[in-house]
């Protein structure tokens, strides 16, 4: 297969703009050819995370491009990397890894990304909308966009992401077009009570399901209610993008692209049906809290980021309490948010209670949980899923109103009513 | 033998086989400083994939798995080549990245279900072509 250029597209390989673009502009196409594109399609904004120090390799990589001259031609944000900037003294890592993290991120931001540093950058205020085509990496704000914006990126990642920004192009191929877009599952969740589905913590559980039944194909949830928020649809899709590769879903009634079941399939309804079943939650639940242990020494919340109405209803749930001294309380957001949550009175009333915020990187990717032994806390199913391989710390799964609860004792309260 | 290839990642390469009995996920299951597998799940744990051409049905895990390979490259860790029955992105950037930065090719195509290889056996392969 091969993907043919236009004459704009053919300059740029030939060094219009310098080498570090005719690099990416070849990896766009190489790329391209990999999955069967004939073309390459513009794009209007990108999310990176090539930001994220994973070697000398990435670091060379980048340095190619800024050497050569590339710079994003398309709004570009960047994705947490290893780094706290605001509050540098909680990374606990080395010095080595804390200079290379360093360079890297200062290349991005001299290729002309903005420095957001968050893995939510849908909790902009401007954000992209229904069928704009964006190239943007991190697993949870790929079906973030697809599922909940009805934006159109394909699953991107390191390396391509960036080579998408300075380029403006992507291979005219999956999520891009619309008939890769359709449901091919559909999920039902009618069966789960009114009551459990009032609950935020229910909506990663789901997600675990939705993501281990999907395959590769697109699931149609139907029964979500009509309150479901922005953050439960969040928290679906993260945990469903670590479970499986879970890259779109449709919210049936919900969702851009799912008014109703059959305009989410395209006019041809899947045959394949699952069921949840509150055991189907429970059991999903319990997976997320395999421990024995009830000596807690953290709670992690924000994975993905918190949002402004998340940092709230923390501000609510905490409000006459202090976390317990023997508790490290974290909650990861974006520098942006902290600042909005800062403006509406919360961020200082939380730090006087104990809790700790985190920006610009997550405390599941980099070492700044300052005690790793005991159980660690989270209401994110994706912090619970990874942050034991990542970090090294036995996990438990848990609402939120579970995890301020243990916080203040010190020790594990779990509420089995929620879960009933 | 000669087997007809589809040619993700172009490129020349004769190395002995190794053919893995599940997916290996790069980012968190294998190791580029050692070029071993290292997800204590994976049946062939332990196992060095250094300079080998790799027989995996498909990839597997995160879009970091870009950035291990490229770095496996940097460190001449990686594999000599990769033989997959499915088209995988991430392991194709990985390849196409090292290719633009280190100058070094790990190809990369896909074939069809090739259950009779022999661990160890070498195989060429030459762009659209595969000679056991």
């Amino acid at each position: 297969m091969t993907v043919q250029l236009t004459d704009e597209e053919r300059g740029l390989i030939d060094g219009a703009r310098g080498p570090g673009v005719a690099m990416a502009m070849r990896l766009v196409q190489r790329l391209g050819e990999a999955m069967g594109a004939t073309e390459l399609r513009p794009i209007s904004g990108a999310h990176i995370d090539s930001c994220l120090y994973h070697g000398q390799s990435g670091l060379d990589f980048v340095n190619a491009l800024v050497d050569g001259g590339a710079e994003v031609v398309v709004p570009t944000t960047l994705n947490v990397s290893s780094l706290d900037l605001l509050h540098p003294e909680l990374f606990l890592g080395d010095e080595e890894t804390r200079t290379s993290a360093t360079e890297l991120m200062d290349a991005y931001v001299a290729l002309g990304c903005e420095a957001t540093w968050t893995c939510a950058p849908y909790q902009r205020q401007v954000r992209p909308t229904l069928g704009d085509d964006v190239a943007w990496a991190e697993s949870n704000a790929i079906v973030f966009a697809n599922s909940v914006l009805g934006a159109r990126t394909h699953r991107y990642g390191d390396f391509i992401d960036i080579a998408a920004a300075v380029t403006g192009r992507v291979p005219n191929a999956g999520l891009h077009l619309t008939e890769n877009r359709y449901a091919s599952l559909v999920v039902d969740v009618r069966q789960l009570s009114a009551e459990l589905l009032a609950t935020s913590a229910v909506f990663p559980m789901i997600g675990l399901l939705v993501g281990r039944a999907a395959g590769n194909d697109i699931p149609a949830v139907v029964g979500l209610p009509p309150t479901t928020t922005e953050d439960d649809l969040k928290a679906l899709g993260a945990a469903g993008a670590s479970s499986g590769s879970l890259a779109m879903f449709h919210a049936v009634g919900l969702t851009p692209e799912a008014p109703t079941l059959e305009a989410a399939s395209g006019g041809h309804v899947p045959q394949r049906t699952i069921s949840v079943s509150a055991a189907d939650i429970r059991a999903a639940r319990d997976e997320l809290s395999q421990t024995t242990s009830t000596t807690l020494t953290s709670v992690n919340l924000g994975t993905p980021h918190y949002s402004v109405s998340e940092i709230g209803k923390l501000h609510r749930a905490m409000t006459g309490k202090t976390v317990h001294e023997s508790v490290a309380f974290y909650v990861s957001t974006g520098r942006e948010v902290l600042a909005e949550a800062g403006l509406r009175g919360w961020v200082a009333p939380l730090e006087a209670a104990g809790v700790t915020f985190v920006t610009d990187t997550c405390t599941y990717i980099t070492p700044i949980v300052r005690d790793t032994t005991g159980v660690a806390m989270s209401d994110s199913a994706k912090w619970a899923y990874y942050a034991p391989g990542n970090i090294g710390v036995e996990s438990v799964f848990a609402s939120l109103g579970e995890c301020v609860e243990s916080a203040v004792a010190g020790r594990i309260i779990r509420d089995d009513r929620l879960w009933a | 033998m000669q087997v007809p290839v589809r040619c993700i990642v172009r490129g020349t390469v004769s190395a002995p086989a190794i053919v893995l009995d599940e997916p290996v996920s790069f980012w968190g299951g294998f190791d580029s400083h050692s070029g071993c597998i290292i997800d204590q799940q994976h049946p062939q744990c332990g196992l060095s994939l250094t300079g080998a051409v790799v027989f995996m049905r498909s990839g597997r895990g995160s879009s970091s798995a870009s950035s291990v390979l490229a770095e496996a490259v940097r460190l001449g860790t990686a594999p000599a080549a990769f033989v997959l029955q499915e088209t995988d992105e991430i392991l194709t950037l990985g390849s196409l990245v090292a290719e633009e930065v280190y100058g070094t090719v790990t190809p990369i195509v896909i074939a069809g279900d090739l259950a009779d290889i022999e661990p160890g056996q070498t195989v060429t392969i030459d762009g659209d072509t595969l000679t056991l």
